[in-house]
């Protein structure tokens, strides 16, 4: 689905009433009112009726206030009472996304169907090309035998007539782990075993089932606080606005922010420590090494490609580095992490390092709670200046791009790229370790098909960010099929 | 023809909601109603200040405006103005 649609829009107007609450210092008082103050009576139902929308916002609301489903014990305990438990200590950490079995829809069960466009020919195709003989005429049309039918889609490439069509779930379709699979009541489950916290269930439903616990509300809380607080921006961050860098700094700093760091920063450190671990890893005669600072792709290795282990590089990622660096020049001080990706929440949840995660439609809602004008805010001096390459880190190519920069010999890195982890492409690599990379040397791997800027919490459209990105970068813009 | 002026506002409120998608629509629209338009981002158009508008995002067509603007408002908003002045069209 494209990044703009009523599921994207209705879950950034809950972000912001939700924000602006929070803000004001009114989320106990006034958020059980929410649901009903964004589907009053009489306006146009989004689902079957606004009740059931309202319902649904509860829960996507409890998600926001950073509790999952799965937390409801009670169905009487009203909103505000998460807040003060949340304002007590942290919600319970567990898995980030959650499915709201109210909003799923209990889609059918992915298939093949035969439409009225069937014109019962004489060729039939289906029928003869059917490995399982599921294919039969029955009163002028095909009909697909459940039973038998075990989706190959030979009859719909071979129909003539393009009448077989293929209705899939889409959480499912676009999971490319196969961690999301229906329960027995026919809503579907996430296998937190399985689970890689990539996001695309989130993009893909079209229903708002699923919901990711989100970390704001604590963040702005720090920041009514007015406690040391840093955030740390990722480079995917510089393709988010149409304003320029340091007037998103500057906007920061007006947020609350007390010190804005540029991850491009930790994202150089990266590159020069993982061209020294490619360089010693080859001359020790390993095959070839991947990148290790998506981490959608280190937790797919670690759940579902173990083979792949020993050639994932061990250089920590671009956050954990500025984190650390910020934590030593200031120990008392609060790190934010804000990016396009929901993985990265539980990367940090690992790392001592960072305190908090905000998504990049989370940061954009806070500014509008918060009244700011982007493009009124004074432009902050801006200094930083990491390797160019660097900030391009986020666009699908940048790491290796980067990581030639910074080799003493830039040639000898030969890069493969792996742009976006589906079912396909997770295969290709779990047959690496067996068959090799066909001369290259180093992997680049990005869950998100066109690197970061493609994430599954941009406001962006992802080739305008790319571009964006790159010319904050002062890097040349490839094609634009590069790009895609 | 002279090609009709899309203004999309690009105010934070409607950049968050969905407006920077609305940018890149130009080929969709044109299109669509079969006439030149030119589209054009603007600052914050003050239009979500009070609420008397409806939603961001917000995108004006001479003086009619848009709340929660998609592509198919824009083109409905377009067809309906094109049928009221088809002198325009000249």
């Amino acid at each position: 689905m494209n990044g703009d649609n009523n599921v994207q829009r209705n879950k950034r107007r809950l972000l912001i009433e939700t924000a602006a609450l929070a803000f004001r210092g009114r989320l106990a008082e006034e958020i059980d009112a929410l649901p009903v103050k964004l589907f009053p009576k009489g306006s146009a139902p989004t689902r079957c009726c606004i009740y059931k929308s309202r319902a649904i916002t509860r829960y996507r609301l409890m998600a926001v206030l950073g509790y999952s489903t799965q937390d409801e014990t009670d169905e009487c305990t009203p909103l505000s009472e998460y807040v003060r438990r949340a304002e007590e200590s942290r919600p319970p950490s567990g898995p980030i996304l959650t499915v709201i079995n109210e909003a799923c829809s209990a889609c059918l069960t992915g298939r093949h169907y035969v439409t009225n466009v069937c014109r019962s020919c004489v060729a039939r195709p289906c029928v003869t090309n059917c490995p399982k003989q599921a294919v039969q005429i029955i009163s002028g049309r095909a009909r697909i035998d459940e039973e038998r039918c075990v989706n190959c889609g030979l009859c719909l490439q071979q129909c003539p007539y393009h009448a077989i069509v293929y209705v899939p779930i889409p959480c499912e379709e676009a999971c490319p782990v196969g961690a999301i699979r229906k329960g027995p009541d026919g809503h579907e489950q996430i296998d937190e075993d399985k689970c890689i916290d990539c996001g695309k269930c989130l993009q893909a439903c079209p229903f708002a089932a699923i919901a990711e616990r989100s970390q704001m509300v604590d963040v702005i809380r720090r920041l009514r606080e007015q406690k040391p607080i840093a955030a740390l921006l990722a480079p995917a961050l510089a393709g988010q606005f149409l304003q320029d860098f340091p007037k998103l700094v500057g906007a920061l700093l007006k947020l609350g922010f007390s010190r804005v760091v540029e991850v491009a920063a930790g994202a150089e450190m990266t590159a020069r420590h993982e061209s020294r671990e490619l360089q010693e890893k080859i001359s020790r005669g390993q095959a070839f090494l991947t990148s290790s600072c998506c981490p959608a792709y280190v937790q797919a290795v670690r759940k579902h490609i173990p083979a792949l282990a020993p050639f994932v590089s061990q250089t920590p990622s671009p956050m954990h580095f500025t984190a650390q660096q910020v934590k030593q020049q200031q120990p008392d001080i609060l790190t934010v992490f804000i990016g396009p990706c929901i993985a990265k929440r539980r990367e940090a949840a690992e790392n001592p390092c960072v305190d908090y995660v905000l998504t990049t439609d989370e940061l954009g809602a806070m500014l509008v709670a918060a009244g700011i004008e982007l493009a009124d805010c004074p432009p902050a001096e801006w200094t930083e200046s990491p390797l160019p390459q660097a900030r391009a880190f986020a666009v699908s190519g940048g790491v290796a791009e980067t990581l030639r920069a910074v080799s003493p010999e830039p040639n000898a890195v030969r890069p493969m790229l792996i742009d976006g982890l589906d079912k396909k492409s997770l295969k290709l690599l779990s047959v690496l370790p067996a068959r090799g990379t066909g001369g290259a040397n180093f992997v680049e791997v990005m869950s998100c098909a066109g690197g970061c800027v493609a994430g599954p919490c941009n406001i962006s459209q992802p080739k305008t960010a790319a571009r964006k990105v790159r010319d904050f970068a002062g890097l040349q813009n490839p094609a634009a099929q590069a790009v895609s | 023809m002279k090609p009709l002026t899309i203004t999309i506002c690009t105010g934070t409120t409607c950049y968050v909601m969905g407006s920077g998608y609305l940018l890149s629509l130009q080929e969709q629209i044109e299109s669509a109603c079969s006439r030149p338009i030119e589209i054009v981002g603007s600052s914050c158009l003050g239009l979500c200040k009070d609420g008397q508008y409806g939603c961001a995002p917000f995108v004006q067509i001479g003086s009619t405006v848009i709340a929660e603007a998609t592509p198919e408002k824009i083109i409905e908003t377009l067809k309906q103005q094109t049928a009221r002045n088809p002198m325009e069209q000249i």
